[in-house]
């Protein structure tokens, strides 16, 4: 059996790789679980938590040298050394920021697993680290920033006087933006929020802020789901935006990150500057170089006009049990992917896209960076369009009549109908008329009944066309004993009809309802 | 009161509406005006199915329709051959008949489950084609003294009826069994089945000729074996998947067959009632043509289980995912709009009840939650909306595709229970789908898609899905009653 090691943390750092409750899910998949003693301390899961769910708490060499070892941040290379031949490491190792850390690794019989370079399809968002770190850390940024903010972010009338609502504005509306949406909007602040997507205004707004557009010629399309470095009449339409809404907001959140590059600056110090005193920013982006001028990371910073900047760079770790469950939750997706038995046996598929996107390591040989993943549902336009071209060329078979076929078969019903009626003696025209006018009126009545009625209708013409009884019921009171008895079957049938079909649409109607009070 | 013979008694109770009303009071005028009432009665019967509100009144309009027109029937009859012997005889067969067949019907009716429905009304159209049947040969064991043309055209009426009739007895009698599973549901594959189709029609055209000259009873005979033939064919060699189109396509030849039935014995209101009838069916065939994508000719002909190729592995589908109970329920908590397809397979599994409580918990925290009806959901035209409101549905929650196609991109969770065709993205993406141009329910643009499934086995179209390997969608595998508890469980 495959032993788990989950292992303390470095430094400051709060979260911890698994909890209690993802442990159990482990033990499920067949592994054996060490957990470092005091791993998960200071995100308030306490050592007896991890025995009552089935771990053994053990010291920190037992639990690094296990065949896998959990972390969430990188090792270091004292840690490095730690692990055991052929053990599989996995993390958040920032693969391509910090390629040293990658040789590193590459040098040890290892195999080593990069959480963080999930790719961005929909089938592995359930391992998505990145995202559901920055979902907290958009969160946190907002309650750093109300704690640093001198008022309410809810507008008020009260007796001693009239509160405006803050104003909130959000630089980009990734998962982070988005979270940070939601938070500042919930606590009753006004909520802005810009981002060079323009596809991602319905998001924004379904959680409740208001989307500014930069309106400029060209549009960003991302095909790989992150946003792009965006164009120069564009940042200076931006630049313009973030000047206007930088007077007039109490709170600024910045969240800009492009992948493999610094972070775009998004304010200038002129734009800080003309913001009120009291004012807050966070620039969640300060450990990639910063959005805002004059963010330093990890660093509270206030301006000459009293403007607080805060370049935290920990907002996750700030929310450390509840950082540590998602991101438990999230590896354990992951070992779920990587053990489709759930024997306890870890297996690496590199078909797979998902784990050979993670794989930065393999058993000591380097496979980062892997083959690029489209993830993006924005069809790439000209070849798409080309090959769909080519699809729908077979013909369509079975073509049902043209237009000219089915003139030429009405004209050829009305022609007959027509012949039919002037050779037909005294009584049949007449039934035609009726007849013919019948249908109309059926086609119309029919047409007009609610789809949902369709079943009703078939059981209560079914009924009426019981009315065949009344021609058995002519013919029973004949002479001839045999056409008696024949008319009385069919009354008897006739009858199940009209009775059963009246009763059961009764019954199939007595059932429809509609809805109370819709909630 | 002279007797008048038995030939001038059947012309004088054949009614049209003109003869009654133009002529003096008496039982015949009458009852051609009672018929003239019931037609419409009738008509406004089915027009009141357009509302579900009204839809009650609606029945309430037909039933008063039939007893005034039986009630007229009833008397005409009796004004007839009261006081003769085998007028006495037949009345106490007549009041026997519609006892017995009154309360058949009536039991059938409060047993019936909901499920069951298209068995049902499979049943009951096969009793209408046999009615037809009987009422024909009598047209022709009774045959009034006729001559000249009016003679032929007897003739032919007596034999179109019990044809019509005839093809209607079997084929509802193929339906019921199919539906009921007690045939195999697959398409009986006959070599040239086409050929035998189109030569029964020859034949029975040559023999309509050949009777109408020479009315002898073993050409009745003979048509009426080739017809039980003829419909026991053509129901047979579609399969289970059509029987939304072939149950109403029956439902129209049994308003066909009384048609005929009211030309033979000059009768209007039979003519309007079996018009009617049998344009219902035909435009409920029509709906479910359209929302199958085909002509009903290649419905009838039973040609799509021969287009579709089995060859479609799932090989190069890629992977599925699959989902807890728990994991669903989950996610439904956390979702604000829920969408629920069901198809047969709900029906199958009897899940209409805790589907409806599910729906009802889900509303009751808030989450605004549908359902999508595609039109040949089912095996019965309308069969989803009433199996849901038999589960207490509201009926305002349920929507037709049309209806809730656009909103499915905003929608957070789609439920899909037991359907697959109706759901399948290749019908819109892939013209070489054998189901391409088919409209599908497009549960694929929701954000989340769970499908309750036995298995990864294909749908009756027998093409693979691909919706079950998009990344939006997991699957819950297992009987979709179960699975649906365990969430109720799981809340």
């Amino acid at each position: 059996m495959t032993r788990i090691g989950i292992v303390a943390e470095l430094g400051s750092e709060s979260r911890v790789a698994a909890t209690p409750t993802t442990v159990k899910r482990l033990l499920e998949l067949g592994y054996e679980i060490v957990v470092e003693k005091g791993a998960g301390e200071s995100s308030a899961f306490r050592d007896e938590d991890y025995e009552a769910a089935g771990a053994s708490v053990v010291g920190a060499d037992e639990a690094w040298g296990s065949e896998v070892v959990l972390r969430i941040n990188p090792p270091s290379e004292e840690e490095i050394g730690r692990l055991a031949d052929g053990a599989t490491l996995i993390g958040m190792l920032a693969p391509g920021l910090r390629p040293e850390l990658v040789e590193a690794l590459a040098a040890r019989p290892i195999t080593a697993l990069a959480l963080d370079a999930v790719p961005r399809i929909s089938r592995a968002q359930s391992m998505d680290v990145l995202s559901s770190m920055a979902n907290i850390a958009g969160y946190r940024a907002v309650i750093e920033a109300a704690h640093e903010f001198g008022r309410f972010f809810t507008g008020q009338v009260t007796a001693a006087g009239k509160v405006p609502p803050a104003k909130v504005l959000v630089a980009g509306a990734g998962v982070a933006g988005l979270a940070a949406i939601g938070a500042a909007s919930s606590l009753g602040a006004i909520v802005r929020a810009t981002d060079p997507r323009p596809e991602v205004a319905d998001q924004v707004k379904s959680i409740g802020g208001s989307y500014l557009k930069v309106e400029v010629e060209e549009e960003m399309k991302s095909s790989d789901g992150y946003a792009k470095a965006t164009s120069e009449a564009y940042n200076r339409r931006a630049a313009e935006i973030y000047s206007e809404q930088a007077a007039d907001v109490d709170i600024i959140i910045t969240t800009a990150l492009i992948p493999g590059r610094p972070a775009p600056k998004l304010l200038t110090a002129d734009d800080v500057a003309a913001m009120k005193p009291g004012s807050v920013i966070v620039d969640m982006a300060a450990g990639q170089g910063g959005n805002v001028e004059g963010s330093v990371a990890g660093e509270r910073t206030v301006t000459e006009n009293g403007v607080v900047i805060l370049g935290y760079t920990d907002l996750p770790a700030r929310l450390p049990a509840q950082a540590s469950q998602l991101y438990g939750t999230n590896l354990l997706n992951l070992l779920k992917l990587l053990t489709p038995e759930k024997d306890g046996q870890l297996r690496i598929d590199f078909d797979d896209v998902v784990q050979r996107s993670v794989t930065v390591v393999r058993e000591g040989e380097k496979t980062w960076p892997p083959p690029p993943v489209q993830v993006s549902a924005a069809p790439a336009p000209a070849a798409q369009a080309r090959s769909t071209a080519e699809e729908t060329s077979p013909p369509k078979k079975k073509e049902a009549l043209g237009p000219a076929g089915k003139a030429v078969l009405f004209a050829t019903g009305i022609a007959a109908l027509f012949g039919i009626n002037t050779v037909a003696p005294a009584p049949l025209p007449q039934h035609f008329t009726v007849l013919m006018l019948s249908v109309v009126v059926g086609f119309y009545v029919i047409g007009k009944v609610h789809h949902a009625l369709h079943t009703p209708l078939m059981s209560v013409t079914n009924a009426i066309s019981g009315i065949i009884v009344v021609g058995a019921l002519l013919q029973v009171t004949s002479e001839n004993p045999v056409v008696q008895v024949l008319a009385a079957v069919a009354v008897l049938l006739a009858s199940i009809n009209i009775f059963g079909g009246f009763a059961v649409t009764r019954r199939m109607l007595a059932m429809f309802s509609a809805g109370k009070a819709r909630s | 009161m002279s007797h008048p013979t038995e030939a001038t008694e059947i012309i004088s109770r054949s009614l049209t509406l003109p003869d009654a009303v133009s002529g003096p009071l008496t039982a015949e005028s009458i009852a051609g005006a009672a018929y003239v009432v019931a037609a419409l009665l009738f008509i406004l019967s089915l027009a009141g199915l357009s509302k579900h509100e009204r839809a009650k009144a609606g029945v309430i309009y037909g039933i008063t329709g039939m007893v005034i027109a039986l009630a007229a029937t009833v008397w005409l009859t009796l004004q007839g051959a009261w006081g003769t012997n085998h007028g006495l005889t037949g009345l106490a067969l007549l009041v026997a008949a519609v006892l017995v067949g009154g309360a058949i019907g009536l039991w059938r009716a409060r047993v019936v489950e909901m499920t069951g429905m298209p068995e049902l009304i499979a049943l009951l159209h096969s009793f209408v084609g046999l009615a037809a049947v009987l009422v024909g040969w009598n047209g022709h064991l009774q045959a009034p003294d006729l001559t000249g043309a009016l003679k032929d055209v007897h003739h032919a009426e007596v034999f179109i009826g019990v044809f019509i009739g005839a093809v209607t007895f079997t084929g509802s009698i193929v339906a019921f069994l199919k539906l009921s599973a007690r045939m195999k549901s697959s398409p009986l594959m006959l070599p040239g089945k086409n050929a035998i189709n189109l030569g029964a029609l020859a034949v029975f055209v040559a023999l309509t000729v050949w009777y109408v000259n020479d009315s002898q009873l073993w050409l009745l005979v003979v048509v009426t074996v080739l017809a039980l033939g003829l419909g026991w064919h053509l129901v047979a060699s579609i399969g289970g998947g059509d029987m939304p189109v072939v149950v109403s396509m029956l439902n129209s030849y049994s308003g066909w067959a009384a048609a005929a039935a009211g030309f033979l014995l000059n009768n209007d209101l039979l003519i309007i009632t079996g018009a009617l009838v049998g344009s219902s069916g035909a435009y409920l065939s029509y709906i479910m043509c359209k929302a199958m994508n085909r002509s009903f000719i290649s419905v009838i002909a039973g040609g799509f289980g021969i287009a579709a190729p089995a060859s479609t592995g799932d090989a190069d589908q890629g992977e599925h995912r699959e989902i807890t109970a728990e994991a669903t329920a989950e996610m439904l908590t956390n979702a604000s709009s829920v969408v629920i397809t069901p198809g047969y397979g709900m029906a199958v599994a009897q899940a209409q009840y805790p589907v409806a409580e599910l729906a009802h918990q889900l509303r009751e925290r808030g989450v605004n939650v549908r359902f999508g009806i595609h039109p040949v959901a089912g095996r019965l035209p309308g069969h989803m909306n009433v199996l849901l409101a038999e589960a207490k549905v509201p009926y305002d929650i349920v929507l037709e595709m049309d209806e809730i196609n656009d909103d499915l991109d905003s929608t957070s969770v789609v439920l899909v229970i037991g359907a697959n065709d109706t759901v399948n993205p290749a019908a819109a993406e892939d013209p070489g789908s054998p189901i391409a141009g088919m409209p599908v329910l497009k549960v694929w643009e929701a954000e989340n898609v769970v499908v309750f499934k036995r298995s990864m086995a294909a749908g009756y179209a027998g093409v693979q899905n691909p919706l079950f390997f998009r990344d939006n969608s997991q699957m819950l595998f297992g009987d979709a009653k179960q699975r649906v508890e365990d969430i109720l469980k799981a809340f």
